[in-house]
């Protein structure tokens, strides 16, 4: 290509058969480069689909199922078809009573729903296990090779469809075994979460948007803040973990314990270090979106409020900020879908790894999306990928609402010209 | 608030004498000396989390260096990273850390700008109007879910390209190459928008000497905004460095050095990550290494990012 486009004086230029070949030679060229940054820009398409072919082809497949006492024994209707009461009948006929007991102080059955006391019954007394799991594509294409392997190896299990993803993996809590786990207590903590941090980081970020936008003169302290905020958008999450560990965690344990507020059984590790740990890393995001909605109100509605009278705080109140609000929420949903998705600093901040309570409080230990989904992978066992895979579809379902709503909102406001 | 009623009145009784509005204008404003001064704690908030950062890890850092059992010298000249025998190298970490990235830099940076110029040059704006919202997608992906497409997918892949016996289970080419794949759509996004902003003008000219499309964009305007697409890397590799999920989730446990790709080698994110999701006892020597270890992570990743802004500003061609 160099060749072709620096002219040498002294040469002479091309002419007749040559300068066609020459320009054949240069559209070719042209050709191929083009065909080449498109595959480039569409390896990210192809990163996205594979990336999601892998997910949904884990969450869903056939499954090897073994039951180590046959339901039909258990009653002369099928299970599903019980009544609750039947069904608890079934649980004190099976089990020990201490086992029984203890099943209802974690929660009366009285409480309980019948899906859940069905659910109960197929742990401790059907006692289900998943033995082998497949993928989607080997369930759809290899259906014949799955059931001779299921039927060589184990010879006592049934061939079942199963969705790993189910509303009940969505309402249930951990558990240990992969078959019964799922995420309610993981997606609690990631809502809990998210509201505590947008509470913090919201405020301060547009109170600060609305300081360099429209009060800061061009002097060092200035400069210095908006450089500052530039650089802190860039510092790794981690290292946000670090700072989160050691303020609120370690040297604010009082407060975030809530042992200020006569809360005795906490540690530092709680919700609302995460929340204040995950506030410092979004604030930059907000920042910076906010003040590029402030900037986008037009100068002429600042200069007729001051025409009329108005304060600067008034017109930055009733003026600049409703027109701006848009942008800002824009922003913000935008920011907190990264909140959502951001894992190491929870892991550093302390989140709990195996926890079936539902947080009640800021002070109470958690649990996250991204925490579980880490550590169901981090294990080797199949199945656990498997509901891994099942909590990413639940991680992707909660951003992918976040983020029409953002485009939803950016599109009704984004109509109006100035 | 208040001044919204009280100013029709004021301006009222200003007409008949002369010398009110003076009055007005001087009178003190306490609301408003309040709100910008609360705006402007708020402002500078930033910089008290930057300087709590530098506090806590320069603190425990210095604790750590101060312990008798580690030395800066051995710190940074020692090959092994072995808190139990007390052995704190920090060098294993560092090359696991730059080879992931390397890796990363090596598959996001040409595809990043090949997408950038297709998107700036080539695309139609229906195109592109699907392209670029598919890549704003991509990075909206959260890290630990590209963790589990590297373990689960592209480590799979590799061992059946590479054979199961070359390429671990953990190993640091699967974590580089899907850390590329992560930052792609930063650096394709940052160097589309510097492409982008180079003036129409120059494309005509090049144009008007008889340059094809492709020599313009890669003669032309690829140079103009030369600038902007160094920043957009160099955030790149900053981002690529910082990367703690991914590599955490694929690249292994256990400091190692080693310069195959195909080897298990932990990070210095990564090994934060698994030391502190552990039981860890407050001041303790593991704790403190920890915050040693987020220093140089946060001077490596600043001092880039300083880089890059000042590539920006000091190198920004102003057509206007």
């Amino acid at each position: 290509m160099s060749a072709a486009f620096s002219p040498q004086p002294a040469a002479p230029l091309p002419e007749g058969a040559q300068l066609a070949a020459h320009m054949a030679a240069r559209h070719r060229a042209g050709w191929i480069w083009q065909g080449l940054f498109l595959l480039a820009t569409c390896v990210g398409i192809i990163g996205l689909s594979a990336l999601l072919y892998n997910v949904v082809n884990s969450a869903f497949g056939f499954v090897a199922v073994v039951e180590k006492v046959d339901p039909a024994t258990l009653a002369e209707r099928p299970l599903e078809e019980l009544t609750k009461d039947e069904l608890v009948a079934i649980l004190q006929a099976n089990l020990s009573r201490g086992a029984f007991n203890k099943l209802d102080k974690d929660q009366a059955f009285a409480d309980r729903s019948r899906e859940n006391v069905l659910e109960v019954v197929y742990e401790r007394v059907v006692q289900l296990e998943v033995e082998e799991s497949y993928t989607l594509s080997e369930s759809l294409f290899n259906r014949a090779a799955i059931a001779a392997e299921v039927a060589a190896e184990y010879p006592e299990a049934k061939l079942e469809w199963r969705s790993w993803l189910t509303p009940q993996f969505v309402t249930t809590p951990m558990s240990s075994k992969p078959e019964y786990a799922g995420v309610r207590t993981a997606l609690l903590g990631s809502l809990v979460l998210v509201a505590l941090t947008i509470a913090f980081a919201l405020p301060i970020g547009v109170m600060a948007a609305i300081y360099l936008q429209e009060y800061a003169g061009r002097n060092w302290i200035n400069n210095l803040i908006q450089t500052n905020i530039y650089n802190l958008s860039g510092v790794p999450s981690i290292v946000y973990g670090m700072l989160g560990l050691a303020v609120f965690v370690r040297t604010l344990e009082a407060l975030t314990s809530g042992a200020m507020f006569g809360v005795t059984d906490s540690n530092g590790r709680t919700i609302l270090s995460a929340a204040m740990t995950m506030a410092l890393l979004i604030l930059p995001i907000i920042i910076v979106n906010a003040q590029e909605a402030i900037k986008a109100v037009p100068d002429s509605f600042r200069q007729a409020a001051y025409g009329l009278g108005a304060t600067k705080w008034q017109t930055v109140w009733h003026h600049v900020l409703p027109n701006a609000l848009p942008g800002i929420l824009t922003g913000s949903i935008l920011a907190v879908s990264r909140a959502i998705g951001e894992t190491a600093p929870l892991v550093v901040v302390g989140a709990s790894t195996f926890i079936t309570a539902d947080p009640d409080s800021p002070f109470a230990k958690f649990t996250a999306l991204p925490i579980q989904i880490y550590n169901w992978t981090a294990r080797p066992q199949a199945e656990f990928r498997n509901i891994a895979a099942a909590a990413i579809l639940v991680l992707l379902a909660l951003l992918l609402t976040l983020n029409a709503t953002a485009i939803l909102l950016r599109n009704r406001f984004s109509r109006r010209v100035y | 608030m208040e001044q919204t009623t009280n100013l029709p009145v004021g301006l009222a009784e200003a007409i008949p004498a002369a010398a009110q509005p003076s009055d007005l204008r001087r009178r003190p404003r306490i609301l408003e000396t309040l709100i910008q001064s609360a705006l402007f704690l708020a402002g500078a908030l930033s910089i008290a989390i930057t300087a709590s950062i530098v506090i806590v890890l320069g603190q425990e850092s210095l604790l750590f260096f101060t312990n008798p059992e580690v030395s800066v010298v051995e710190f940074f000249t020692t090959l092994r990273w072995q808190p139990a025998i007390l052995q704190f190298g920090v060098w294993p970490l560092v090359t696991a850390t730059l080879m992931t990235s390397f890796i990363g830099i090596l598959v996001a940076m040409p595809l990043g700008l090949m997408a950038a110029i297709f998107l700036s040059e080539y695309a139609s704006p229906r195109v592109k109007g699907i392209l670029k919202p598919t890549l704003e997608v991509l990075a909206g992906i959260p890290t630990v879910v590209y963790g589990y497409f590297a373990l689960t997918f592209m480590t799979p892949l590799l061992r059946a390209v590479f054979g199961s016996d070359v390429v671990q289970i953990y190993n640091n080419a699967s974590a580089g190459i899907v850390i590329g794949i992560m930052i792609m759509p930063l650096v394709t996004s940052m160097s589309e928008d510097a492409l982008s902003a180079v003036p129409r003008a120059l494309r005509e000219g090049a144009y008007g000497l008889g340059a094809t499309k492709l020599e313009t964009a890669v003669q032309v305007v690829v140079p103009a905004a030369f600038s902007g697409v160094v920043a957009a890397f160099i955030i790149g590799v900053s981002r690529a460095f910082g990367e703690t999920m991914i590599v955490a989730i694929a690249a292994g446990a256990g400091p190692k050095l080693t310069l195959n790709p195909f080897d298990s080698a932990e990070t210095i994110a990564g090994h934060i990550v698994r030391i502190s999701g552990g039981d860890l006892s407050y001041a303790s020597l593991d704790y403190e290494s920890l915050f040693a270890l987020a220093l140089v992570l946060f001077v490596i990743t600043l001092g880039l990012n300083l880089i890059s802004r000042h590539i920006v500003e000091k190198f920004r061609e102003a057509y206007e």
